[in-house]
């Protein structure tokens, strides 16, 4: 049996395709029974050492919150998905999650391929999507969303400010060399780096540029190399267990005393590394949350933060735990904003989206503003590596605090075009000791 | 030519030292491949599983002996003995429950089974030693390094990297060699290997070699993964990293093709090593390059026989 649609029902029903999704978004919203969040993070593989700590830290905070009594009088209720499988898997399950699961809110992914890539259905979906830990400076750059927001900083911040750091401290180095991961982390932030040192720093030699396979457990033949270059300054933003092996393997074969190494996402590594970790090194953290932050805005709530996880996980939160957590904050700052504009009524999708722009909320350590754009200002503190009586591993000491305007590009400009405008004085302006 | 050897052999010295110790690596992984391959005729991707297992049960005994208050030296029977212990544990344990009932099955339920049970084994993995970086270099620390002369500088070698794992990977090509060619058990081996339906007739307990090969195989995969724990931070996927080298070795060098195996390593990680000095973007596809090469004109590897087929 065939079945023909007549010129006018196929516009009808075309016409009704585009619109339904823009319509149900705009009707008058429901009070729903449960907050629903579909989370995106990395449950298996590599980058699971970040993955399951987020999603410890995420059940942590949601189990906080539906004991005081959920966000805006509703209990939270979250849906974990494994990042590792890809994208195009990640893609089916963000739209099952909303279709099926009926998700209220996303919060999206640690692997910039992965942002890259779903951010869009945000669009698509109409449903708000926070990007809890992605650092492409793509997204916001290449891109405008209505409902996607990042409440967290960027690659472009969190390379600068470990650059300005070095020209700050270490003012006189004349090569560098570089070891990161080969995927898009690992060359995007190299980039960003080598824009922003050639505008600030003329003239300095690049000796080396390598980048190890994704997951390499050997840089035994890389070390040689540099031991043999000596060059002044090594670079390398790897993670997880590539840069506990490199870090190890480079300490035994003493390649510290040769190159001062600059480290910007050291820190989820430090606890492993121990005493590994040789001391006078900078490393960063991807924000403002060191657990020696010797002056967090909030220093009850951060020790309350950090204390919790250790008593129910015994370890220290790491990054991963505190970006999660700053979505789940910016989460509730956001909602309770957009039920008060409605004086306590439901917000639609739109209209909790709406609320995010522009949203100020605090976290532990500072506020997050989220741009016009949907980019997040987050703080940034850089130190060299050092050991206290506090804790078993290093632990920046010498910090300066980079506020996030500072070390980000202006809306509506590409990173590595703005990059490119720096002129050698922000060294001295940019940041403060602290 | 003479002129680059002359800027470029210091260090294409070094990328030899480096190369050693890395095909030393290669080739224990890849040889416990072959040697499963060549008898059971089963293409066994939980291989990668094994060396991982290995590593982290070398690392978390080494960590327990360590807090015993065990001497140092120590460290390095001990993974020695970690390795046998997860290879006579799990081997028999998948030969006997797993393997056994698939034998007659095609290649590709084979390829799957084996593939689930890599999967499940990756998360027997998380479940047991989570998923943050584990590391003990005990063993690496002990024994120091040692300084190699370059030029007017020098530059610091462990002598774990440079001595131990090309040591271990010597001794078991010799050890291997020996014991297929002079021992009984080890003929026993090479007969199913070359005729499996012969050595059956002529009385070989065809069931009792497969058992004590698949053991054997598992206890040198766990033996590369112990050996790399001493350098190397354990993580999720890091089997997922071997096996697919290892498959490259074994594909160059033949199947069942110990000797082969032994070449195949060493220009594989020669040719890595060289290719991170002077073109570091091709370290990555090096042993690829050389595996397609090969087989290009060898497609039965380089110490591969054509095998006829009876139609």
């Amino acid at each position: 049996m065939t079945t023909t649609l007549s010129r006018r029902e196929a516009l009808v029903a075309g016409f009704g395709g585009v619109m339904l999704p823009a319509t149900l978004s705009a009707q008058p919203a429901q009070k729903p029974a449960e907050l629903k969040i579909g989370v995106t993070t990395f449950l298996s593989g590599p980058a699971s050492v970040f993955g399951v700590p987020s999603r410890k830290a995420c059940e942590m905070l949601i189990d906080q919150l539906n004991a005081a009594g959920g966000i805006a009088g509703v209990p939270v209720r979250a849906f974990f998905v494994d990042e590792a499988p890809g994208t195009d898997h990640l893609v089916g399950e963000i739209r099952r999650l909303v279709q099926s699961e009926g998700v209220h809110v996303l919060f999206q992914s640690i692997s910039s391929g992965s942002c890259l890539a779903c951010t869009p259905l945000s669009r698509e979906l109409s449903k708000l999507m926070l990007l809890w830990d992605c650092g492409t400076q793509r997204i916001f750059e290449e891109n405008r969303y209505e409902y996607a927001f990042r409440t967290q900083g960027y690659g472009t911040s969190e390379v600068l400010a470990p650059l300005l750091y070095l020209l700050k401290h270490k003012p006189d180095f004349r090569t560098v060399a570089v070891l990161n991961q080969d995927y898009a982390w690992g060359r995007d932030s190299w980039e960003l780096w080598k824009t922003a040192m050639d505008a600030l720093k003329p003239g300095v030699r690049v000796v080396a540029e390598m980048f190890p396979r994704f997951g390499s457990t050997d840089f035994s033949t890389e070390i040689t190399r540099l031991l043999a270059l000596r060059p002044d300054v090594i670079l390398s933003t790897s993670w997880g267990g590539e840069l506990v092996t490199f870090v190890r393997q480079a300490t035994e074969r003493r390649l510290h005393e040769r190159s001062i190494f600059v480290l910007p996402v050291a820190e989820a590594s430090m606890q492993i590394l121990g005493r590994s970790m040789p001391e006078g090194h900078i490393i960063g953290t991807r924000g403002d949350h060191w657990n020696n932050h010797p002056a967090p805005k909030d220093p009850a709530a951060f020790n309350a933060f950090v204390n919790a996880y250790r008593q129910r996980f015994n370890e220290y939160p790491i990054y991963p735990c505190h970006h999660m957590a700053q979505a789940v904050w910016a989460l509730k700052a956001g909602l309770e904003k957009a039920v008060a504009a409605k004086n306590g009524a439901w917000p639609s999708d739109a209209e909790l989206a709406a609320a995010f722009r522009g949203l100020t909320f605090p976290t532990p350590t500072s506020t997050i503003t989220l741009r016009e754009d949907g980019q997040g200002l987050e703080d940034q503190i850089v130190g060299l590596s050092s050991f206290n009586d506090r804790f078993p591993f290093a632990v920046p000491k010498d910090m300066m605090l980079y506020p996030g305007a500072s070390v980000s590009a202006p809306v509506g400009q590409k990173s590595t075009d703005w990059l490119k405008t720096l002129q050698p004085s922000v060294v001295q302006t940019a940041g403060r000791s602290i | 030519m003479a002129e680059w050897f002359q800027d470029n052999g210091l260090l294409l010295g070094l990328a030899l030292l480096d190369g050693l110790s890395s095909a030393g690596l290669i080739f224990l992984v890849a040889v416990g491949l072959n040697l499963v391959f060549g008898v059971l005729r089963i293409v066994n991707v939980a291989h990668g599983s094994l060396y991982a297992i290995g590593a982290y049960a070398a690392a978390s005994i080494g960590i327990f002996l360590a807090g015993l208050g065990l001497p140092d030296w120590a460290s390095i029977p001990t993974l020695v003995l970690s390795a046998a212990l997860v290879g006579a544990i799990l081997g028999p344990l998948i030969e006997r429950f797993l393997l056994r009932r698939i034998y007659a099955q095609e290649e590709v339920v084979q390829l799957l089974v084996t593939f689930a049970l890599f999967m499940i084994l990756e998360d027997v993995q998380k479940l047991i030693w989570g998923v943050q970086p584990i590391h003990h270099d005990t063993a690496m620390k002990y024994l120091g390094t040692i300084d190699v002369p370059f030029g007017a500088d020098f530059i610091p070698f462990t002598n774990y990297q440079l001595f131990v794992l090309p040591g271990f990977a010597v001794v078991t090509l010799a050890g291997l060699a020996w014991f297929l060619r002079r021992t009984l058990t080890g003929r026993v081996i090479v007969a199913v290997t070359t005729d499996r339906e012969a050595a059956t007739a002529m009385g070989i307990d065809a069931a009792k070699v497969f058992l004590l090969t698949f053991t054997f195989g598992a206890m040198l995969a766990a033996l590369g993964g112990a050996l790399s724990s001493p350098t190397a931070a354990l993580v999720p996927g890091i089997g997922a990293q071997t096996i697919v080298l290892s498959f490259a070795v074994v594909a160059t060098a033949g199947l069942g093709q110990i000797e082969g195996a032994a070449l195949t390593s060493l220009m594989m990680g020669l040719g890595r090593s060289v290719a991170v000095y002077f073109e570091p973007e091709l370290e990555v596809v090096v042993p690829y390059i050389i595996m397609v090469l090969v087989l290009l004109v060898r497609p039965q590897g380089l110490f591969g026989v054509i095998e006829t087929r009876r139609v």
